[in-house]
């Protein structure tokens, strides 16, 4: 019995731990005071003034554009890369491709945000592409940070499915192509959708890649919310941080609540 | 000489072939990892040998053609002689490794028992408490900075409510400190501890336990013998996991580490964009990237050894 218990507390502290910092931000973000030391009442007014203003909805506007190309990129050549991982056998140079693929995973993206900085300004220099940092550098940027993460899920999807049935497939007459697309495709869905949101999170999230390529017409949200953390507390960001979590979890839970029941159908 | 003629045709035929339709689909990922992810790593070495200098962009070629016949190669190694001597960058260096031990190691403080926790629980509700482990990591990052520093700023919850209790007279300093720093980034990385942890825990077999209690082994003797060297791998693997995006974080430290918390990644943010010098953010880069490297070849190998040793 104390077991169960000594487990209990340990859990709900965690839990505390990791949710009552998301809760307070929530919870004031209602506070009709600008400041934290009082609470003079429920107010919506926060959140009127963050959806008047033209700033933050011009950089939502930018961040869900580069997000959307760059997962749906991202996607593309992340299944790609994942399907040559794991079906073309062993090839030479293999350990560099698959190295070079995961290694913005642990490239700090401070590094990651400089470097490629400096091979668009080379780039420009050599042939006048990108002729100036914006839209398409982020989204570039985005692409090639994101890749390594949709590639590492879609693996291990692939890893665990049952290879016989491309192969009866291929032995029963189906080009290559169609194969991917009627057997392969329908089977890592699934992985693809969660690669997806993660990279679309991961490119709306990224706010240090983005300093260094974004131009000035690109400014995205996370630009503008971290400028903005740098003086302090502010009941507005309380309102955005608010939003963006509720849109966030409900899109999340409803990835997993769909994902959670097509699993029995995979089984078979 | 007919065959090597005929080699040749059919060699140059085998890489039309390679790079039509179907295959260059396939190059894709290829070129792009190439151009995008090695092009840079090598343009940031190269860089971090030239000199600075006012112009666009600000740093000198390292290979230049003088009048006539000249080839010049200029290799200017001061740039890393700089990062070893001045005491800034060393203290840097010092301050980063310092908030990236200590957070993985209050990570795995903290991990282990929630690991441990969700691993034993109930099948049914196991899932549940998994997803709300890497729910706040969907989160944005910098609204969870932003929790901390509502929680931690001289106004803030915290100050503001100890004032109300009256137990403070004057707001605590919670931020703006490398502790802060270190909190801020254990609450960002601890999901990427837990989940390879409760991942080894739950392979752990019960019995196991059970047997080393039946012989009489007090629960600390159980726990270092049997269960942690079974929870190795999950361990290394989530220790990494923090530590090395810990060891480059930049947005954590800058918001809430102050002034003075100057890690490696701020001191690269720094050096491009206060100084304007590109050289000298290279070189830094250069060797916070082997700091990141080695730790992670040092795994591989280990993870190759262990495999050699289990065939």
């Amino acid at each position: 019995m104390s077991r169960v218990r000594v487990s209990l507390l340990v859990l709900g502290l965690g839990y505390l731990f990791l949710y009552a910092p998301l809760i307070c931000i929530a919870v004031y973000s209602f506070n009709e005071s600008r400041f934290v030391s009082s609470w003079t009442g429920f107010s919506f007014k926060w959140y009127i003034s963050l959806l008047s203003d033209p700033i933050i909805l011009q950089a939502t506007w930018t961040s869900i554009k580069i997000a959307t190309m760059a997962a749906t990129m991202s996607v593309c050549i992340g299944t790609i890369a994942a399907i040559i991982m794991n079906r073309f056998g062993r090839f030479r140079g293999k350990t560099f491709f698959v190295s070079a693929i995961a290694a913005p995973l642990v490239i700090p993206e401070v590094i990651i945000g400089l470097s490629l900085l400096m091979l668009f300004v080379g780039m420009e220099k050599l042939f006048g592409w990108p002729n100036r940092i914006g839209n398409t550098t982020v989204v570039i940027a985005h692409i090639t940070l994101t890749i390594a993460y949709v590639t590492m899920i879609v693996q291990s999807r692939l890893h665990y499915l049952d290879h016989s049935v491309e192969e009866a497939a291929l032995d029963l007459g189906a080009s290559p192509i169609k194969v991917f697309f009627v057997i392969t495709l329908p089977m890592i869905f699934p992985a693809i959708i969660l690669g997806w949101l993660l990279a679309f999170a991961l490119s709306l999230d990224d706010v240090v890649i983005a300093g260094f390529v974004a131009g000035p017409g690109s400014t995205t949200l996370p630009m503008i919310v971290f400028s903005s953390l740098r003086f302090g507390i502010s009941p507005q960001i309380n309102a955005l941080a608010t939003i963006l979590m509720t849109v966030l979890t409900v899109g999340v839970i409803s990835a997993a609540i769909v994902m959670y029941n097509r699993k029995p159908q995979d089984g078979n | 000489m007919y065959s090597i003629a005929e080699r040749i045709i059919e060699g140059l035929a085998q890489l039309l072939r390679n790079f039509s339709g179907r295959r260059l689909l396939i190059w894709l990922p290829f070129m792009w990892v190439l151009i995008f992810v090695v092009c840079p790593c090598l343009i940031l070495f190269k860089i971090s040998f030239a000199e600075s200098q006012v112009a666009s962009p600000p740093y000198s070629e390292l290979i230049e053609w003088l009048s006539g016949h000249m080839l010049q190669l200029r290799i200017n190694l001061g740039n890393y002689v700089t990062l070893f001597t001045d005491d800034m960058y060393i203290h840097g260096f010092a301050t980063s490794m310092l908030i990236a031990i200590t957070s993985t190691g209050c990570c795995l403080l903290l991990g282990f028992p929630m690991a441990y926790a969700i691993a034993r629980s109930n099948e049914k509700i196991r899932d549940i408490l998994l997803m709300l482990v890497i729910l706040p990591f969907w989160t944005s990052s910098l609204i969870r900075v932003y929790a901390w520093i509502m929680l931690l700023s001289p106004c803030g919850v915290i100050n503001s409510l100890l004032m109300k209790l009256h137990i403070i007279d004057m707001p605590l300093p919670l931020m703006n400190n490398s502790y802060a720093a270190c909190i801020g980034i254990i609450y960002t990385y601890l999901p990427f501890m837990i989940f390879p942890l409760y991942s080894s825990i739950e392979k752990i077999d019960q019995s196991l336990i059970e047997a080393a209690y039946d012989l009489g082994s007090s629960p600390m003797t159980a726990f270092f013998s049997v269960i942690m060297p079974l929870a190795l791998p999950g361990i290394i693997a989530g220790s990494a996991l923090v530590f090395v995006p810990a060891l480059g974080e930049f947005v954590i430290p800058e918001l809430l580490g102050g002034a003075q918390t100057l890690t490696i990644g701020r001191l690269v943010w720094n050096e491009f964009f206060s100084n304007m010098s590109w050289p000298t953010a290279a070189a830094l880069s250069i060797v916070l990237l082997l700091f990141v490297v080695l730790p992670i070849t040092f795994l591989q190998e280990r993870k190759q050894i262990k495999a050699l040793a289990g065939d």
